[in-house]
């Protein structure tokens, strides 16, 4: 078969301010990592009784740390990134810049609420966690930085969908590239998502904080955090598989088997927005009949990511083949993994699969009863967010800054070894969180300093220490190759960036290019949300606004 | 390929349909059912809620009460950073239905080794029923963060 090529082939160089808007992104975003890793190692020694944040300057206690911790690398972090990596995605999926002024908007909105944020976080105003639920208040600096962040990502979005019409009138009847098409949904997808989180901040808690409010309706807070709350997971992941769909078949010397399989799978994500309420499996205030829909729209995404499975293999194996692999799994060893960028992203891949499995637990009702809110939930989340997204950053930051710089990747085989460091050191640690969280070990408690325990905790606490201190020492080195990169000498590297092909062309005509009309789609997402949220919502409004504020606790 | 793509995605369906049907299962089959709707609380912002719960019953009455021949409610009321009150007997065997709720922030209400895992929410009244089978000292502990000492707030549940 003949691989086809996808999109704009022609020769894109990028702009340089372009290319400075995606270095700064990601260096911001890297460096906000570097503190938020910092409060994860003390959150490791947490585990075996030692409670480090003492010895930390101006941090008062473990909440505020951990506070830190969640925000800076689930929040910062990956808005920072996705900001980056998205807007060069579209910018060389269609093959011209986006709009400047938008994307500098983007960056100085992110920079000033992540230090809007910083600040309320660091002098100790703000040690509500990342889901602040209310009536726990924070500083309003806390919720006017988290505002601003989410402003940058609708920038980002404007300034991707402005270049879209440009391209539309350039290229009448043309299917969308499908680089910029996975990038464009990923957004659109985040747009629709994040309407609850903002309605929550902007029109409940950021009043509430400057007094205009009298108080907080709990309910209602957490009902509109959770809306936004689960989809924000698909807002880190989606870039990511814009690379493992995208950049990776290249990577290995495989191709993407099927266009249209892609674009189904990235438009699914649209469709299955509202399924938040499965976090709210045991609040008391929702009826058994809403917890049970979302039960069943949130197996639903276990769909598309199984597509992702099948589609994402296949294209390895191609690769490894290619290579001289042979046998059913031979292909495997095959492929490249001497590149770090490919060896972090399929050790990412390896990692989501687990993390996948975790998922289905929690999603499963009687299952969520036993660990609903235990250390099983972290263990969960370090392996999807901590490392299906965040390994492959790595992954995608192994080629990106040499692309960005023209430098070329320094100490490649520490990078490859990072890679499997931090993978090995998440899989002790998680599995150690899943199994104390059987045991019934809540998460995120100030276990060094609880007045109560159970003798079964004690085992996981260790192994889990263990692993997170491995997870440490890899980003650690992460970041060593990283400086090691950034100070080397300027070369002629990486012209492009390794975007894919797929076997099959996207169709030019028939029911396929509906696909394209986004419109459709985004119009079945809001009438899901409405069927599953709204009834709930019209009960809350006007807003019983009556619980007091727990100050800056 | 394209057939091998089929193949995997029936598979993929089917795996979910049965994992649902599991669930199904659990719930209809073995009576494990997540809380639903409980009572509210009204309240306003003018007014203290633990005054309020204070003369709100039940839970101006915390404690375990037996309903009838086998049958207990232990009405709980979480605030920062305890539960009131914070030593529960039960006998074991019996039907126990724990009614909670908050005095101030969120917490969790939580016995580690059982299925008792609920949210106490200011306003919302939450509900489980269950039966201890195993005789033991078991812990209640909050697993929601609710301030500073968040980690200090427990109580003991002795089932005799």
């Amino acid at each position: 078969m003949t691989p086809i090529v996808f999109g704009s082939s022609r020769e894109f160089s990028l702009p340089q301010v372009q290319r400075d808007f995606v270095r700064w992104n990601i260096y911001f975003g890297f460096a906000v990592l570097a503190v938020g890793v910092t409060f994860g190692i003390a959150q490791a020694f947490g585990y075996v009784g030692l409670n480090t944040y003492k010895h930390l300057p101006g941090i008062r206690n473990y909440y505020q740390g951990l506070t830190i911790h969640g925000v800076f690398n689930t929040l910062v972090l990956t808005t920072a990134f996705s900001n980056g990596f998205i807007a060069l995605s579209t910018a060389r999926g269609l093959g011209r810049p986006l709009n400047g002024p938008l994307l500098f908007a983007a960056l100085w909105s992110l920079i000033l609420g992540s230090l809007l944020a910083a600040y309320a976080m660091f002098s100790g105003q703000a040690s509500v966690l990342y889901t602040f639920y209310p009536p726990l208040q924070a500083h309003w600096t806390f919720y006017l930085g988290l505002t601003l962040a989410v402003i940058s990502t609708w920038l980002v979005s404007a300034a991707q969908l402005v270049t879209l019409g440009q391209w539309r009138k350039d290229n009448p009847g043309e299917r969308i590239p499908l680089l910029a098409f996975m990038a464009i949904v990923t957004y659109v997808m985040w747009d629709l998502a994040s309407v609850g989180i903002a309605a929550e901040v902007v029109l409940l808690l950021l009043p509430w904080s400057l007094g205009i409010l009298a108080g907080a309706d709990p309910l209602l807070s957490r009902t509109l955090f959770w809306l936004t709350g689960h989809p924000i997971v698909y807002f880190w992941l989606l870039p990511v598989y814009v690379s493992w769909y995208g950049m990776i078949p290249r990577q290995v010397g495989g191709v993407l088997f099927s266009d249209k399989l892609t674009r189904i799978v990235f438009l699914a994500f649209i469709l299955l927005v509202p399924v938040g309420l499965h976090h709210q499996y045991v609040d008391p205030g929702i009826s058994q009949g809403l917890k049970y829909a979302a039960a069943v729209l949130t197996f639903g995404i276990f769909f598309p990511s199984l597509m992702t499975a099948f589609a994402v293999m296949y294209a390895l194996e191609i690769g490894g083949r290619a290579r001289g692999g042979t046998g059913l799994v031979g292909w495997f060893w095959r492929i490249p993994w001497s590149n770090p960028s490919v060896s972090a992203q399929v050790l990412a891949m390896v990692m989501f699969l687990l993390g996948g499995i975790s998922g289905m637990l929690n999603a499963s009702f009687s299952m969520n009863l036993k660990i609903h809110n235990t250390a099983f939930v972290t263990g969960h989340f370090h392996e999807t967010v901590s490392t299906a997204v965040v390994l492959s950053y790595f992954g995608i930051a192994y080629w990106m800054v040499p692309y960005l710089e023209q430098k070329e990747l320094r100490l490649p085989r520490l990078a490859v070894f990072q890679a499997f460091l931090y993978f090995a050191g998440v899989l002790i640690f998680s599995n150690a969180l899943i199994a104390g969280g059987l045991y019934g070990m809540p998460r995120r408690t100030a276990l060094a300093l609880a007045t109560y325990g159970l003798p079964q905790w004690r085992v996981p606490g260790i192994v889990a220490a263990v692993g997170g201190s491995m997870m440490f020492l890899g980003v650690i080195l992460f970041f060593v190759v990283l400086v090691a990169t950034l100070a080397g000498q300027k070369s002629t590297v990486a012209a492009d960036i390794p975007f894919t092909e797929t076997v099959t062309a996207p169709a030019g005509a028939g029911w396929v290019v509906q696909l394209d009309r986004l419109r459709y789609f985004v119009l079945a997402s809001v009438v899901l949300t409405l069927a599953v949220y709204g009834g709930l919502l019209m009960h809350s409004i006007p807003p019983h606004l009556a619980a007091r504020a727990l100050q800056y606790p | 390929m394209e057939r091998l793509e089929r193949i995997f995605l029936v598979a993929a369906a089917i795996m979910l349909v049965a994992f649902l049907a599991a669930l199904a299962y659990s719930s209809v089959a073995m009576g494990i059912h997540l809380p639903g709707h409980g009572m509210a609380i009204h309240y306003t912002h003018e007014q203290l809620l633990r005054k309020v719960l204070a003369r709100t019953p039940p839970f101006d009455h915390p404690g375990v009460r037996q309903l009838a021949a086998g049958k207990y409610e232990v009405v709980i009321v979480g605030q920062t950073w305890s539960f009131t009150p914070g030593k529960i007997r039960i006998p074991a065997g019996a039907e126990v239905t724990f009614r909670a709720t908050s005095a101030d922030v969120i917490h969790g209400f939580y016995i580690p080794g059982t299925r008792v895992n609920l949210m106490l929410i200011p306003g919302e009244v939450s509900e489980m029923t269950y039966r201890f089978s195993e005789p033991g000292d078991y812990l209640l502990i909050c697993h929601e963060y609710c301030g500073k000492l968040h980690h200090t707030m427990s109580a003991t549940v002795e089932v005799r």
